[in-house]
């Protein structure tokens, strides 16, 4: 679309609707951007409640607090709700706020539908919070809900367990269609693809990773309702079905949806970092390419999920190579990372301390990631909290982390306001102790035996597991020390110019700060 | 000099450490090297990969905080310009490359070495309930549960915890020290998981799909460890119990069970008291049905009734003894028809009938439940 018409003029004296009709019927990306924003961000809260309440009874061996089945319904709606309500709403919200700013378009390509693919999450997190309150009580079965735990044992909330993430799912998909076709089609003249930044590749590719892989999920829970209410034996032997044919349909969608809920965070770090370090990314093109790796073999390593159900030698190998090979181009990015560092001109304003926590700390995850890609060897590991730990390193101060970095870097350009400095990086050091206190134990543990989605434990595991929980409550806590800020950042602060941070780079860094509601309805030139 | 107050620190933290066991399996940090070669060969696997990332952080990081350190613009640090090198990409692409095939090779071979289950000396069917172990000794013909016997009492924190909490059962797996056991892996309901620590066993036992694993146990000793796939509620109450013996006391223990196999087969046809039923089906009761219809009989309606004053349990007899036997589909009920043998049946229904009050002075007979099988 490069038809070049003024029409700047007609917009300027026309400002947002108001009142509720604002955020209902809004579609302007900047709306839809803060509004997916603080649903993630509520929805973050309500799920770490539910991680306090886990945490909690484990403070120490015995049940205290809640009985088993309770507790098994809170791991799995935490579950649920960080992975879905959280996480990957946060990531939707940043490519919708920054996306068309990055690229030079007035918004993004489909406006009506990325209203709906906001308003319907409201409506499926409302369903499956509902479920709690149900005859039954909610989903029990862990967020992977296998079979037969989930079909013949499962509490007759689950219909709408399957029904609020069939909805999940067509947002999801719905808005990574309208990613790919403002990407594609309304990047500013003279921005190629190899010249487009970071974040929109990232989520160029991660579109596409959730366009493949959603409907698997939806197939794959859709088999669970036919099984449970409608008499088909997909998941039951007794009728000639495959329980484990279950585990291969969800983690094909399962790998997947993890780099889904890393690969945004990438493309964040690669925009922070150069800022901080006042250098331009090193490596671009190397980047690139390792998204895209990255992307294409997330296809490939499903079963390393399922490396103790009885896979036969061959399949078993495939996948130990396959993930093993993933650490190359995720590794790649690191050494990136480290190098536009190294002889920058670093300074460490709360979004670079985040951004360099993420380095660190994802790094860990990623190194009990290849250890747990070591198939002999995670016949010990699968099920314990040793892989409780690895992937709470990759998503707490992988994504997340990534998600406050993000937030913290574009606060002035959404705001116009700087965010109180000192407040931020307090959140920042509390939530760095907070994670490694609570998370970095749980290695141990696991090690040690300690399985995994359990409410109580042998005694052996008591002291670290105190530790962990120490950790989970300072982490929590601090969480309200960043709604304040954003309170605070919202209503007031000193004024942040267009340029905001020394050493950014790039379109979204021309406009004013806040940035008008309407941006960019004349494409700018990109040398 | 001592003050009250650092006495009153120091005095617990003596004895912490005059338990050296204790102390040191509190904070225990790593796995076990375990007591077999695949055990240990998995622990080596484990640490050389755990060196190589420690090797690969310490370098990376280290670069990371020279720079944090002095390239730091408060410092007067000027940013410098380069963005690309084609050869350092491809260098840090090949040299992980090649840890990854170094890693692999020895990796693959422990993995043929697992799944070698051929010549084996013992086979034992283990069998996942919910909430427990059944083992059946496949060439010895006889069977056994195994539950967790940690008192209610001692979860809910009425009662102290002892060192084996939540890992001790009633009925050990025995099996003999040197010898290749072989071990077949289902379920009788959801997906359960076998694990060993010590052993480095860990399969799914899967309804209807039979799993492999071996094991050859070096040293003699109990081995604990735990359901590793979420099972529903109780998951975290149904550990697993090893004993390896000597092969001598192995054969005893063997015989031991055949003759109390032969014993229990003999029971079915003797005539039954209502005290004997009640004794022993008090104890099945506890074992297999208090989880879910409490102690007390009272259960935790309405997922798990209340058999305590039940229309079923005080008239409907057959129905009892049918739910009983074929549980209830759709529900969490089981048949315990392929769980508990006849005397156990028998002895769980008359227990229930006349338990809580509920006083119907009627037995049910190993013979009728034999009988109502057949049927």
């Amino acid at each position: 679309m490069s038809a070049v018409v003024d029409d700047s003029h007609i917009h300027e004296h026309h400002g947002p609707a108001k009142g509720l009709g604002r955020w209902l019927f809004t579609t302007n990306h900047k709306d839809i951007g803060s509004m997916y924003l603080w649903f993630s961000f509520t929805m973050f809260l309500l799920g770490g409640t539910m991680a306090m309440v886990i945490r909690a009874e484990l403070f120490q061996p015995g049940l205290q607090l809640v009985d088993p089945n309770f507790f098994n319904q809170m791991t799995t709606m935490h579950g649920l709700i960080m992975i879905f309500g959280a996480v990957m709403p946060a990531f939707v919200g940043l490519a919708n706020w920054m996306l068309p700013m990055m690229i030079g378009a007035p918004d993004m390509a489909l406006p009506r539908m990325n209203n709906w693919s906001f308003w319907i999450l409201p409506f499926a997190f409302l369903l499956l919070l509902s479920t709690l309150f149900m005859e039954g009580g909610a989903p029990n079965f862990g967020w992977t809900a296998y079979a037969p735990l989930s079909t013949t044992y499962g509490p007759p909330s689950t219909i709408f367990f399957i029904l609020s993430v069939h909805m999940m799912g067509v947002s999801s998909i719905m808005g990574a269609i309208n990613v790919i076709a403002t990407v594609l089609n309304m990047r500013a003249p003279g921005m190629t693809l190899m010249k487009m930044p970071m974040f929109a590749w990232a989520w160029l590719i991660t579109a596409f990773l959730l366009i493949a892989v959603m409907p698997v999920l939806a197939g794959a829970i859709t088999m669970l309702l036919m099984d449970t209410r409608f008499g088909t034996s997909f998941f039951n032997a007794a009728g000639g079905g495959d329980p484990v044919m279950y585990q291969h349909i969800f983690w094909f969608f399962g790998h997947p949806e993890v780099y889904i809920m890393i690969l945004p965070a990438f493309g964040i770090v690669s925009h922070v970092i150069p800022t901080f370090a006042r250098k331009k990314l090193f490596g671009y093109t190397s980047m690139v390419y390792a998204i895209g790796s990255i992307a294409f073999l997330s296809f490939l390593v499903w079963a390393h999920h399922m490396f103790t159900v009885g896979m036969p030698l061959a399949g078993e190998l495939f996948f130990m190579y396959a993930t093993m090979l993933i650490a190359v181009p995720t590794g790649v990015k690191v050494f990136n990372w480290i190098t536009t560092m190294f002889r920058g001109a670093l300074t460490f304003e709360t979004p670079m301390l985040f951004a360099c926590a993420f380095v660190i700390l994802f790094s860990i995850g990623g190194f009990s990631g290849l250890m747990l890609a070591i198939a002999p060897a995670d016949f010990q590991y699968h099920d314990s909290y040793f892989v409780v730990a690895h992937f709470h390193y990759v998503l707490v101060p992988g994504a997340v982390f990534s998600i406050f970095a993000a937030v913290y870097y574009w606060l002035p350009k959404w705001t116009g306001h700087m965010y109180d400095e000192a407040l931020g990086k307090t959140h920042f050091w509390l939530s760095f102790i907070g994670v490694n206190l609570t998370f970095f134990p749980m290695h141990f543990v696991g090690l040690a035996g300690m399985p995994r989605r359990i409410p109580d434990y042998a005694l052996q595991f008591a002291d670290f597991n105190q530790v962990a929980s120490i950790g989970a409550f300072l982490f929590g806590a601090s969480q309200f020390l960043f709604l304040i800020l954003l309170i605070k950042c919202v209503r007031a602060g000193r004024r942040a110019s267009a340029q905001v941070w020394e050493g950014a780079d790039g379109l979204e860094w021309t406009l004013p700060s806040p940035a008008p509601y309407h941006t960019f309805t004349t494409p700018p030139k990109v040398v | 000099m001592l003050s009250r107050r650092r006495l009153g620190t120091s005095v617990p933290l003596l004895c912490l450490l005059l338990h050296p066991a204790a102390a040191m399996a509190a904070w225990e940090v790593n796995m076990p090297r375990g007591v077999t070669d695949v055990s240990q060969d998995i622990y080596s696997l484990h640490m050389t990969i755990f060196w190589i990332c420690v090797v690969i952080a310490v370098i990376v990081f280290g670069v990371m905080l020279w720079s944090i350190l002095f390239h730091r613009k408060s410092q007067g640090a000027k940013p410098s310009n380069f963005h690309e090198h084609t050869t350092i990409e491809i260098v840090w692409t090949l040299i992980p490359f090649a840890i990854l095939i170094a890693m692999a090779i020895p990796a693959t071979a422990t993995l043929v070495e697992m799944y070698d289950t051929s010549d084996s000396d013992v086979d034992i069917k283990v069998t996942g309930y919910q909430w427990k172990w059944r083992y059946d000794y496949l060439n010895e013909e006889f069977g056994f549960l195994s539950t967790l016997t940690t008192p209610q009492d001692a979860i809910y924190n009425q009662l102290e915890k002892t060192p084996e909490y939540l890992l001790e059962v009633d009925e050990p797996m025995v099996v003999p020290i040197n010898k290749k056991i072989r071990f077949l892996f289902t379920a009788n309901d959801v997906i359960h998981s076998w694990w060993v620590p010590e052993l480095a066993v860990k399969k799914d036992a899967i309804p209807g799909f039979i799993n492999e694993a071996w094991t050859r146990i070096n040293e003699p000793g109990i081995y604990r460890g735990q359901c590793a796939e979420l099972c529903g509620k109780d998951h975290a109450f149904m550990p697993v119990v090893v004993k390896a013996v000597p092969e001598e006391e192995y054969e005893i223990w063997v015989a031991e069970r055949q003759q109390k196999a032969r014993e229990e087969y003999e029971l079915r046809n003797k005539e039954w008291t209502l005290e004997e039923l009640m004794a022993r089906g008090e104890k099945v009761y506890g074992t297999s049905c208090a989880s879910c219809h409490m102690p007390d009989g009272n259960g935790l309606p309405p997922a798990f009734p209340a058999l305590r004053g039940s229309a079923i349990v005080t008239q409907d007899m057959p129905r009892h003894i049918d739910i009983v036997l074929n549980g209830v589909p759709g529900t969490a009920m089981q048949a315990f028809r392929d769980q508990l043998g006849e005397i156990d049946l028998a002895a769980v229904i008359t227990y229930e009938r006349n338990a809580w009050g509920n006083e119907t002075g009627e037995i049910v007979t190993p013979l009728q439940i034999m009988e109502t099988m057949e049927q």
